[in-house]
């Protein structure tokens, strides 16, 4: 017995003297964490584990040694993601961990995060509250957020005429708070909402909402929810002919894998907004065209904004030699961030990247000249039109003046 | 009496409890702290579980109910009441006793497969409060619940004193369940899963037994959750959904059903697949299911369950061991 916990005292003072040089002077380390299994998997999933290894060997050796980068699962569950974290940034010398899709799992990280005093960069969840009360100094969200997407789709849709709106919610936080910013920016903007429906999550059956929504003869049909519940409704609303009955769908959380599992002829003429397209210009096509040699299709924006995040970072330690999260996050808020997706991108203290937003419309079939050419670009809004203003996002970190 | 009930010696008994408690002190210096206090919390979940449905033979399909409503409770009397630890988890406790009283009062009327279904109904019913309710935050869950200082001295806040915390919770946890299992009102519940129309005609009120252990079962899984809740600061839907009641399902029959020690072992092992094997991905889930699938047909005892059978067979005096318990066995059609 006496021996067993002289033992376990030696193994404990062992250990905890290989965790600290492991923090100290190891190798860079990222931890990629996502779905890797269910919903979010195709949005983000191993791609995104592609994406960050692409930057890794891109920036070569970072203090002088190879940039390491692992991966996990969290099931969308926040305990998993909370526990996981915890163990990287403690036992394994994780410095980064990056991608984090599900708003739940990536407030839980934050929460660890900002405990452990190391960096998270998020890159596949939607909720503002990252940058606003919830913000955190060793956080940065890096290429989209619920009011970009809001601000986006609605005010660039009513400016081309698609001033009526009913809007078609999923019936729980993140739908309502995308209906909300959505309806503002709508209302602002000269428009009118005719009416909305709220939707129990994962629902298989749209038909009754979309009678309503075609009864309502708004203009526009705004769908504040993601992932399967926007697909079902998408094509569910092409049996019903509500394209070619003269209204349009207004996407406010859509991914090009979602265009691509629906179809164009049942997606034509949604409107949505994103941050990176692969068929863009020449930058995005050479990147595109590297990946899916690699992993066989192109990259989301999830997967390309895991690259810029990761390349971005390392680009910071290597500037200044050292990767004491402190000082590497100084180093990303001084330098302009320029990618092949971000063009003098600027990440604020309230850990927001403002960065251009753009608005696409999906290709009628008889437009695309293949399986992955998608959409067309109709508008780019500038980052201090899309993202929300430093001073009203209630972070505690933005000083009042 | 309770020496050689089920193959092991008395002394073997002391030698095998104390060996586990030293291990249980010594092991947050040997793993990570964090994963040990998550596999205690499942640990006494499945203690819990176990109680009825290895005990009493009640098959409930939404013990996650009580686990998450505690866990909300709790997290949410911590953050916004700025309730001390201790009495964070004994609010969350109460009202997952209180849950357990109306839910069991309700479904105990019915056996076998209406049970389930009963139970199962009215846990959905708390997951849709919990996605809609304004203070469980949705889809958000609670996040960042302090953990505070146990009576105002302890500072939870370090893994090591929450650690030894959340031990005392579960060792007082697992004490209630063993006294209950060797109490009389055990035995009666043991005689209830044998055969009840034979303890109703020997006086027995079974209904109020049922009851009583549903609701105590009820308690003691809000118990872990409440706990969970301050280990992981957060409470979250994942504590409410029907995958949780199904994997509490999972865990017992690994390690054991209706064996005391089988749901700590079996926790231990679903927790451990879940935190080291993430790495793998989607994989998890099939490893999951073949592992599930493996026990089933090769030890249908579970982990725990297949050790006492060899113990008992290589022990004196006995010859054969009694079947496993089933809950086909032990749900007799109305």
């Amino acid at each position: 017995m006496r021996m067993k916990l002289l033992l376990a005292a030696v193994a404990a003072v062992a250990l905890s003297a290989a965790g600290a040089e492991a923090q100290s002077s190891g190798p860079v380390k990222i931890g990629v964490l996502n779905d890797m299994s269910s919903l979010y998997a195709d949005i983000g999933g191993k791609g995104s584990v592609v994406a960050a290894e692409m930057a890794a060997e891109d920036a070569g050796p970072v203090l002088g040694q190879k940039v390491q980068i692992i991966s996990a699962d969290h099931q969308n569950k926040p305990d998993v993601g909370a526990a996981i974290a915890r163990q990287w940034y403690d036992e394994n010398g994780v410095d980064a961990i990056t991608d984090v899709p599900t708003s739940s799992v990536a407030l839980a990280v934050n929460e660890v995060a900002r405990e452990k005093k190391k960096i998270a960069l998020f890159v596949g969840p939607a909720s503002s509250d990252l940058t606003g009360p919830k913000c955190n100094a060793y956080a940065a969200s890096w290429v989209y957020d619920t009011y970009s997407l809001a601000h986006v789709t609605g005010g660039a849709v009513v400016k081309s005429g698609g001033n009526t709106w009913f809007f078609i919610t999923a019936d729980y936080a993140f739908g309502h708070a995308l209906e909300r910013d959505t309806a503002d920016v709508v209302k602002a903007a000269g428009g009118t909402v005719v009416g909305d429906v709220q939707v129990p999550l994962n629902t298989a059956d749209f038909s009754s909402y979309l009678l309503q929504a075609q009864a309502s003869k708004a203009k526009i049909i705004g769908l504040a929810n993601a992932g399967g519940d926007t697909i079902n409704s998408i094509k569910q609303g092409a049996e019903f002919g509500i394209t070619e009955g003269g209204q349009k769908f207004a996407g406010l959380l859509i991914f090009t894998s979602d265009v691509h599992s629906l179809g164009l002829k049942a997606a034509q003429g949604l409107q949505l907004t994103a941050p990176f397209y692969h068929d863009m210009n020449a930058e995005t096509r050479a990147f595109s065209k590297r990946f899916s040699d690699r992993f066989g299709r192109p990259p989301t924006f999830d997967q390309a904004g895991v690259y810029s995040a990761v390349a971005h970072y390392l680009k910071a330690i290597k500037a200044i030699g050292t990767k004491d999260p402190d000082k590497v996050m100084a180093e990303m808020r001084k330098l302009p961030i320029n990618d092949f997706m971000t063009k003098n991108g600027k990440l604020r203290e309230d850990g927001r990247v403002v960065r251009d937003m753009y608005l696409f419309e999906v290709k009628k079939p008889s437009e695309s000249k293949g399986e992955w050419d998608m959409l067309k670009l109709i508008e780019t809004v500038p980052g201090d039109q899309a993202f929300r203003p430093l001073d009203k996002g209630d972070c505690p970190l933005v000083k009042k003046g | 009496m309770t020496g050689a009930r089920d193959g092991f010696p008395a002394r073997w008994r002391v030698g095998i409890a104390a060996l586990l408690l030293a291990a249980a002190l010594a092991a947050p210096f040997l793993f990570y702290p964090v994963f040990l206090m998550q596999a205690l919390c499942f640990a006494l979940f499945a203690c819990a579980f176990n109680l009825l449905i290895g005990y009493v033979g009640l098959l409930s399909f939404g013990h996650a109910a009580f686990m998450g409503s505690a866990a909300y409770i709790t997290a949410y009397t911590v953050k916004a009441w700025g309730f001390e630890p201790l009495t964070g988890i004994l609010a969350g406790t109460a009202v997952a006793a209180l849950l357990g009283a109306v839910f069991g009062w309700l479904a105990i009327r019915r056996q076998g497969i209406y049970f389930a279904m009963v139970t199962l109904a009215l846990a959905q019913m708390i997951y849709f409060i919990a996605v809609e309710a304004k203070f469980t935050g949705g889809e958000d869950g609670i996040q960042a619940v302090p953990r505070g200082h146990l009576l105002g001295v302890v500072d939870l806040n370090h893994s090591l004193p929450m650690y030894y915390f959340v031990l005392a919770v579960f060792l007082g946890g697992y004490a209630l369940v063993y006294r209950t299992i060797h109490s009389p009102f055990g035995q009666v519940l043991k005689a209830i899963r044998e055969n009840e129309p034979r303890a109703i005609s020997l006086g027995y009120r079974t209904e109020r037994y049922k009851l009583l252990a549903f609701t105590l079962s009820a308690t003691l899984a809000g118990l872990a959750g409440a706990t969970k809740a301050l280990v992981f600061q957060l409470a979250s839907l994942t504590d409410v959904t029907w995958q949780m009641s199904g994997e509490v399902v999972l865990m017992t029959l690994l390690g054991g059903l209706g064996t005391e020690f089988g749901p700590v072992v079996g926790a231990f092992i679903d927790v451990t697949m879940e935190n080291y094997l993430a790495s793998w991905g989607s994989w998890v889930t099939v490893i999951q299911g073949v592992i599930f699938v493996f026990c089933v047909l090769l030890f249908r005892r579970g982990v725990v369950g297949e050790i006492v059978d060899l113990a008992r067979r290589f022990a004196p005096g006995r010859t054969e061991a009694p079947p496993p318990a089933t809950v086909a066995q032990t749900a007799p059609g109305e």
